[in-house]
């Protein structure tokens, strides 16, 4: 009995991963990722001319309509998870 | 003088300002949780101190200032209610869309924790008006985070309606890039929102207001306010 309740809850929730990215927007300063840039080049890792940093939020959502739950992150990103004054996101559905 | 000082997780000035504002008006400021949905009755003065609200997670302010007590805060200054944020208060503002623009990483990286030198540029405002137009006072910084940015327009329109009342200069009022500690366009220190209500400012004058601690040029901006909300009463 118990199983059985426990399998159909369960089976009638489908959850989709995705994630989002934020990044800062061109032109403006970026401290940490110069930082980070200096510190490549102190460890001799020859080649790398620059280095911006951002974020990455991977994300479940529930239900399983990639276009609704594309329309929800982008809701998501514009509230909180970027401020539109200095960064950019980007909102990848993964299924 | 009816002041409410909001008190966030993680936030730790929120004393040193309630002590400034019982000192200077003479009456105790309620404190107010992050969570309550609404204001005292009869607040005509909000104060967002500074701290590390919510550890700085996500971005500085950026969760307090979706925390269920800045919908009255924002109902409060569109009713043309005065608000003054100070340090992550300024970002907290910022975060809200109540004030234009962000405050990015100091350029030079560091945590930056002295006292600076700022030139009050006008002095008919209700928050600067205990002070003379040119008039530079000395008030601590304690920040990692206050360089403030935005975008030309936004930068334009702030100098143009002369919304920036405090750059950061030198102690005889010189804007220079060696007394701009942590590389701020313009030297930019704080901005008032275009209803000249709202003020975000990365120092803390609630600082510098007792004889017996050191320099006492922050009380003009509270004896100022003070002056302004007890007349209105």
């Amino acid at each position: 009995m118990l199983g059985q309740v426990v399998e159909t809850g369960f089976a009638a929730k489908t959850a989709m991963k995705a994630r989002v990215t934020v990044t800062l927007k061109s032109g403006i300063l970026d401290p940490q990722g110069k930082a980070i840039e200096g510190a490549l080049r102190s460890l001799g890792l020859a080649g790398v001319s620059s280095v911006r940093q951002g974020k990455v939020f991977d994300i479940e959502i529930e239900g399983g309509d990639p276009a609704q739950a594309e329309a929800l992150l982008k809701q998501a990103a514009d509230k909180l998870l970027a401020n539109t004054v200095i960064e950019n996101y980007r909102v990848d559905v993964l299924g | 003088m009816k002041a409410a000082v909001l008190v966030f997780p993680g936030i730790n000035r929120e004393r040193d300002m309630a002590r400034t504002l019982r000192l200077v008006s003479g009456r105790e400021p309620a404190m107010v949780w992050h969570a309550d949905k609404d204001l005292p009755a009869g607040t005509d003065l909000v104060v967002i101190p500074g701290g590390f609200s919510y550890g700085d997670y996500l971005r500085c302010g950026a969760l307090a200032a979706r925390s269920p007590i800045m919908e009255a805060v924002r109902s409060h200054a569109g009713n043309g209610g005065l608000v003054l944020g100070v340090c992550n208060g300024f970002q907290i503002l910022c975060e809200a869309g109540l004030l234009p623009g962000v405050l990015m990483r100091n350029e030079n990286l560091r945590f930056i924790c002295r006292d600076v030198y700022l030139r009050v540029e006008r002095s008919d405002t209700p928050f600067t008006r205990g002070y003379n137009a040119g008039q530079v006072v000395r008030v601590p910084v304690a920040h990692g985070e206050g360089n403030y940015i935005a975008d030309g327009a936004t930068i334009a329109k702030l100098e143009g309606e002369g919304r920036v009342l405090f750059r950061y200069s030198s102690p005889d009022g010189m804007i220079d890039p060696n007394w701009n500690h942590n590389g701020a366009i313009n030297a930019i220190a704080g901005i008032v929102n275009e209803g000249g209500n709202v003020l975000g400012m990365m120092p803390h004058p609630e600082n510098h207001v007792e004889a017996a601690i050191g320099p006492t040029d922050g009380r003009g901006l509270f004896a100022g306010l003070v002056e302004v909300l007890d007349r209105a009463a």
